[in-house]
């Protein structure tokens, strides 16, 4: 019955918390004034400025490193960082999502087994999960060993597959590493829903598709939102799968930025990329809270 | 209308619904009454079509259902636990199965305003659920229940979960909405009162079986058992043997003694033909208790007042009998032109022979 806890009503008999409250704040405010919100500023100043001798940043103002982000070969990584992150984010919500399900409809005992083997990627370094990859991958791979082996090569496909340092080996990296961020929120919203509620709209007639649209969709849209959240933006600047697994062809603009601190050493560039990434962060998080609204508005207009 | 015929539904090796056959009628209120676990809710759901029965057929209005899932079904469901929508106000709640259906707009609104109205849930369509009390919620379950037009409004303890004054309130007024509208309602409760009150029969269930299907007076009345005697109102049920033969006007009567040595007088034709031993159910209202000899009964006898509770409007008597028999009576609350009754107090009893029901033992 209950189905969010967002719409619980609230209790009259809480204390309303007091001033000393907030202080409880403190330690999480000071950690984002001193490692959030003070390297913004300095990016953002940075940003101005331009690159000195030896790579010295000289401040100043100016829009040079904006006006060179508007060069088409920077836009193009832009969108392309943007395609692979929402192809990603596609990916992790289309897999991710019918896992989460599952798991979220088992009995309880099943669940915590379940939600453990997702979890437990997370045991070992990324790194070494990525190396792994690598290994199942590349031409003379374990991938390519079991398609000769079983037949498939030659048979079913001309030639061994060719995938490493390929656009899809980047996106096959990151949606491996960011599944588990859709199926956790997603299954913390699916666990919760009454399955009572389920058998309510079929009785009034919903098929399985008018099910999961009309009620499964909206009362796990709060973990399927987070699920994207956490999954868009950080891959929008992952550079450790680009660099590992995609080689030096495909570069998105994490690896650009990475580029501009660590090897060109023109910090006020990279930071102006930084500043630039920073904004479109900002943007797709207001893109979801709005698509979020306009669910529940066309929800009321009906 | 609908029609059970030997369903029987098994969950791994236990059977909870045992080869029922029941025949549900066109527009009438049909109570499943039974224990908890005696398979009231299974039988329910495979008629709204959750579960599929392992045996057997149901037919609603003549069609085959048994293998038709829940969406096809024009029957249509108040759940216990209500199973409103949390993420739809009142109205969208009340419209969704008139949405499903693809009811034009106009007419849609239409219905839900005249079911609001009925349901006297008028200015409330833009509350969400959690905004809504026990009793509320339970009326938004039920419009949105019967806003489809169902030809069965199925309800699995619908009021269960209400205090005992809306509880009273909400049969009273469920009854009403049933005869107005006419549908067929297929009512579950393990409430004997809240069945005796709206139903226009009464399956009474146990174990996975219907032991009984009547018009609450003849469940009353007429148990066919002593579960049904006992499940169904109070009941003194006794054990009882058979004494003496035929006796009376034309033989009408039969002697029997009760276990703790009361001996009555019972229709010969209630008496289960050749047995020794039976039961015999006394409802504690059938019997008359007074300080003086009561007349024109074929049952009469002397005992004490054991133990008086006050019950508000009566007053519930233990009664010792000089044979030792102990039987609960319930008599009115004394008032100024009644005698009052005190425990210790030796009284007269009287029973009307035809008001002893016998069971088999
Ligand atoms: N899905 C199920 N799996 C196993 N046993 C069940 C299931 N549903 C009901 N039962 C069993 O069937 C019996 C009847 O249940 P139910 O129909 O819910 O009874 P009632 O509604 O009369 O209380 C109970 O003993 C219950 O434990
Ligand atoms: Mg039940």
């Amino acid at each position: 019955m209950q189905g969010l806890p967002g719409t619980l009503p609230p209790n009259p008999h809480a204390r309303p918390a007091g001033a000393w409250g907030w202080w409880l704040l403190a330690p999480m405010l000071a950690w984002l004034a001193l490692f959030v919100v003070a390297p913004m500023a300095i990016l953002l100043v940075y940003s101005f400025g331009s690159r000195g001798a030896l790579g010295v940043v000289e401040l100043g103002f100016s829009l040079e490193n904006y006006e060179r982000i508007a060069d088409p070969i920077y836009l193009r990584i832009f969108g392309r960082s943007i395609g692979y992150a929402a192809l990603t984010t596609l990916l992790c919500v289309v897999i991710g999502f019918p896992a989460a399900w599952f798991i979220a409809r088992r009995s309880p005992e099943w669940r915590g087994r379940l939600l453990l083997l997702v979890m437990v990627p997370f045991w070992t370094s990324f790194l070494i999960r990525t190396y792994a990859w690598i290994a199942i991958l590349r031409s003379e791979g374990l991938l390519n060993a079991v398609l000769k082996s079983s037949g498939v090569v030659p048979h079913v496909l001309p030639a061994p597959l060719d995938l490493l340092y390929t656009p899809t080996a980047v996106v096959i990296g990151l949606v491996y590493v960011y599944l588990p961020f859709v199926i956790l929120p997603v299954y913390a919203s699916a666990e919760k829903l009454d399955g009572t509620l389920l058998e309510a709209a079929q009785d009034l007639g919903a098929g399985p598709l008018r099910v999961f649209r009309e009620v499964i969709v909206p009362l796990t849209w709060p973990g399927i939102a987070a699920g994207m959240m956490l999954v868009f933006v950080p891959a929008i600047g992952m550079f450790a799968v680009t660099d590992l697994m995609g080689g030096a062809r495909v570069s998105m603009i994490g690896n650009v930025i990475h580029n501009q601190f660590t090897r060109a050493l023109n910090f006020p560039f990279g930071a102006a990329l930084g500043v630039v990434f920073t904004l479109l962060f900002v943007l797709s998080y207001a893109l979801l809270l709005w698509l979020g609204r306009r669910r529940d508005e066309t929800a009321k207009a009906r | 209308m609908i029609e059970f015929e030997s369903v029987t539904k098994r969950f791994g090796s236990f059977t909870a619904v045992d080869a029922v056959s029941l025949h549900v009628r066109q527009g009438e209120f049909l109570t499943l009454l039974g224990p908890s676990g005696c398979g009231k809710t299974t039988l329910l759901r495979m008629l709204s079509g959750f579960e599929t029965p392992d045996l057997g057929a149901i037919r609603i209005a003549g069609e085959d259902v048994t293998a038709l899932p829940p969406y096809r079904r024009n029957v249509n469901q108040v759940f216990q636990s209500y199973a409103l929508f949390p993420h739809l106000n009142v109205r969208d709640n009340i419209a969704f199965g008139l949405r499903m259906q693809k009811v034009p707009k106009v007419e849609a609104r239409r219905r839900v305003e005249e079911i609001v109205e009925m349901v006297a849930l008028g200015g409330f369509e833009a509350r969400m659920p959690h905004q809504l009390s026990g009793g509320q919620r339970q009326r938004v379950a039920l419009a949105r229940a019967l806003v489809p037009g169902p030809a069965v409004l199925l309800l699995d303890e619908p009021l269960s979960a209400l205090d005992a004054k809306l509880r009273r309130q909400m049969q009273v007024e469920l009854k009403r909405l049933q005869r107005r509208l006419g549908t067929t309602f297929v009512f579950v409760t393990h409430d004997q009162e809240e069945a005796l009150t709206m139903s226009d029969r009464i399956a009474v269930m146990r174990g996975g079986r219907v032991e009984q299907l009547g018009t609450p007076t003849e469940i009353y009345h007429r148990p066919v058992s002593g579960f049904v005697a006992e499940f169904v109102g109070e009941a003194n049920l006794l054990a009882a043997e058979r004494v003496g033969g035929e006796q009376g006007r034309d033989g009408a009567a039969l002697r029997v003694r009760l276990e703790g040595g009361l001996e009555l007088s019972v229709p010969a034709m209630a008496w289960p033909g050749g047995a020794a031993r039976a039961r015999v159910s006394v409802r504690p209202e059938k019997l008359c208790v007074s300080k003086r000899p009561i007349e024109g009964v074929e049952n009469l006898f002397q005992a004490v007042i054991a133990e008086e509770i006050f019950q508000g409007a009566f007053d519930h008597l233990v009664l010792r009998t000089e044979a030792g028999t102990v039987l609960s009576a319930v008599v009115p609350n004394e008032s100024a032109v009644m005698e009052a009754l005190h425990e210790g107090d030796r009284v007269w009893c009287g029973l009307h022979a035809d008001d002893l029901v016998i069971v088999a033992a």
